[in-house]
């Protein structure tokens, strides 16, 4: 590790020695392998004959680190999770990095570290073979930026489309949600709660893999991150024109982030998740999937939460615990702490 | 579960007793607290209650009340002394005339959302060098926070803090809503978190000077629904009083200490709401000793915009008078995403709401 007291400077992004020092020391450590070790302009990648899935993603939290995570982990586990969600075996990453004057040297390693870690956890040999490192003005961006795209590889007989979603499906959730933003949201310096609560942020691909190889019968699959679970059934049910009819019993939500969803005036089915998918499947093979996602680590709480209709227009109708039903909406606006 | 059953039960059969007695077509009960709105919503508590109940949004969500010209001045002063502002985050999307908090914001205004008001406090004894502003709204839920981090900077002679006070109470607005003749609401259930600070007395006025029924609630859908069947039993008895079925939070007294921090550092001014225009003695500014806190006098600024749009039905939707679909401005002029009348600005209002379940038909 680095002393305490060392920092990005404006001249680590001058491409001189200063630049090489970082790359080496700081960054290549974590990320080695055969194609980047080039450091060529470009990776030349083989064997992409089949069909391929392709995705990018920008991170920019605030704070970097928070329980259960930080910024490194979340932009592996995000591209991944985006190709896996295509049904896809990710492959190929890039990694770019947006790094403010003054961030410390420490912190920029312990991001290094984690992303090394995440594509470890996700057990897939994924490869970083494209990467950049710009440094900005203090003030130009806060702390540190990341930007990852990934490919992955899909096998000829998988598709896993919203287009496919057919009456009859069932949703399946892979476990509880809110944990990411509530945990976020928590460490940030304005909110005082202490809490145990961690960020779900996890690598699913095998979790999706385990499910296509133990079933013909998944339409799709997506990651519920911002805007949280009803965001994603919302997108989903109007690009498929199909109501979806959803039980709030059955869906996990931890007591502690209920709790400060309540205080807050949140509701968690808004919040943002990182290690979460909902997932399409034919009602008869419904049983033997959720099996399998259970014994996945990643999908122990994992529920049918409800499925989709026979008729309907692209609604997705939330059953209360009353037994009564509402409509649910995209929020016009971010959710806000209430102030009475 | 069984409860909540026998609840609706008993409700049906009181409100067919009311209808059927010919006294009244339709039972108008207004939830005052927004707090209330939301969870009626969530649990949609309107599909349990028989057609003939009508559940209406009032006036208790204080961003939604808050009119254009309290809005327009916050801008103007920003605008014109550059200070830095906190505020909670439902403020900075309320629109105003020409602008809202969030655009200004987006324009370039230092402006920041906070979650405690100390924060602003705390942020102004670091930066002396700035001119340092909180918008301090809501009812008397939140007066008795403004009043101890105005304690706070008088004690630590804060020269750079201040305060825009766009702070309401409760019994006036309900005053001037029930002094309509025309009136059609039957029952009104009263807010729990304001009534923990001001009690039960304040509200005696709705069942002797107006007879009409009301129920201090809390928050759960089952406690919403008791209160509703304690009106309908009023209704019934022809017996009107306030009720307090939140009695684990609201005392007869309410909470004496929080009431003498607000007596201590406001007093009562008249203020204007959004749909329900000026009513007298329904607003708090600071009292002569605290004065020099007061951000609309230290920042004169002169803004023209007096009025909340013209056509705007929200006052009479209030009252039971009117339905969404009968204002001219509702979801023409007037929509969620670009709100005019307060019953739009909040997500779970009465137009809001109509709003939302037309679009879904």
């Amino acid at each position: 590790m680095k002393e305490k007291d060392e920092y990005i400077l404006i001249s680590h992004g001058d491409g001189g020695i200063k630049t090489q020092e970082l790359v080496e020391k700081i960054i290549s450590k974590y990320i080695k392998n055969p194609v980047l070790d080039r450091f060529e302009d470009s990776a030349i990648l083989h064997g992409c004959r089949q069909k391929l899935a392709f995705t990018t993603d920008s991170f920019v939290i605030d704070p970097i680190f928070f329980p259960g995570g930080d910024i490194g982990k979340l932009s592996v586990c995000g591209t991944i999770n985006d190709l896996a969600a295509s049904g896809a075996v990710p492959k190929y990453m890039s990694l770019s990095l947006i790094l403010e004057e003054g961030l410390s040297l420490n912190s920029l390693e312990k991001i290094m570290k984690s992303i090394k870690l995440a594509l470890s956890e996700a057990e897939a040999d994924v490869l970083v073979v494209a990467g950049d490192t710009k440094v900005v003005n203090r003030g130009s961006a806060d702390k540190i930026y990341i930007n990852t795209s990934g490919i992955g590889i899909i096998s000829q007989s998988r598709e896993l489309s919203p287009s496919r979603i057919m009456p009859g499906d069932r949703i399946i959730l892979t476990g509880s949600v809110a944990d990411h933003g509530i945990a976020v949201l928590s460490s940030r310096k304005e909110f005082n709660f202490k809490t145990k609560l961690k960020s779900d942020c996890a690598p699913l691909n095998n979790l999706i893999l385990e499910s296509l190889s133990c079933s013909k019968n998944i339409h799709a699959a997506r990651d519920a991150t911002r805007g949280g679970l009803a965001r994603v059934l919302i997108e989903l049910a109007r690009s498929s024109k199909h109501d979806f009819h959803i039980n709030s019993s059955k869906i996990p939500v931890k007591k502690e982030a209920r709790a400060i969803c309540d205080f807050l005036g949140m509701d968690p089915l808004y919040i943002a998740n990182e290690g979460k998918m909902v997932i399409f499947v034919t009602e008869s093979d419904s049983r033997k999937v959720l099996d399998t996602v259970r014994k996945n680590r990643y999908g122990k709480d994992a529920e049918i939460i409800g499925f989709v209709e026979q008729k309907g227009s692209g609604n997705v109708i939330l059953e209360t615990v009353l037994g009564t039903n509402r409509i649910l909406d995209l929020h016009y606006s971010e959710q806000l702490p209430r102030i009475c | 579960m069984e409860k909540i059953k026998k609840t609706v039960k008993s409700i049906a059969l009181l409100s067919s007793e009311l209808i059927s007695s010919g006294n009244l077509e339709k039972i108008n009960i207004m939830e005052v607290c927004g707090t209330h709105t939301m969870s009626i919503a969530r649990y949609g508590l309107s599909q349990l209650l028989p057609s003939s109940i009508n559940l209406i949004s009032g006036p208790g969500c204080p961003v939604c009340v808050t009119p254009s010209k309290d809005i327009d001045t916050i801008i103007e002063i920003i605008r014109k002394y550059r200070l830095t502002v906190f505020t909670f985050g439902d403020m900075i999307r309320v629109p105003g005339t020409f602008s809202s908090l969030s655009a200004e914001k987006t324009a370039g205004a230092d402006i920041h959302v906070c979650y405690s008001p100390a924060d602003s406090v705390d942020f102004a004894e670091k930066n002396p060098g700035k001119n340092v502003m909180f918008i301090a709204i809501g009812f008397e839920t939140t007066i008795p926070l403004t009043s101890v981090i105005i304690k706070n900077a008088f004690n630590k002679k804060l020269k750079n803090f201040f305060i825009f006070s766009t702070h309401k109470i409760i019994p006036p607005a309900l005053e001037a809503l029930l002094a309509d003749k025309q009136i059609k609401v039957n029952g009104l259930l009263l807010p729990g978190h304001v009534s923990a600070i001001i009690g039960v007395n304040p509200y005696r006025f709705i069942a002797s000077e107006y007879q009409i029924p009301s129920v201090i609630s809390g928050f759960g859908p089952e406690d919403i629904l008791i209160s509703v069947r304690m009106i309908l039993k009023q209704l019934k008895n022809t017996r009107f009083s306030v009720e307090n079925c939140y009695k684990g939070a609201v005392k007869e007294e309410g909470n004496p200490y929080a009431l003498s921090l607000i007596d201590e550092v406001f007093q009562t001014d008249d203020s204007i709401w959004r749909g329900l225009g000026l009513i007298p003695s329904s607003g708090m500014k600071l009292k002569d000793k605290f004065s020099h806190f007061d951000a609309g006098k230290i920042f004169p600024v002169n803004v023209s915009s007096f009025n909340d749009p013209k056509g705007c039905s929200c006052g009479d939707i209030l009252k039971g008078l009117k339905k969404p679909t009968d204002c001219i401005l509702f979801a023409s002029k007037c929509r969620p995403d670009s709100p005019i009348g307060p019953c739009m600005v909040s997500s779970e209002g009465t137009c809001a709401a109509y709003f939302k379940y037309l679009r879904t038909k």
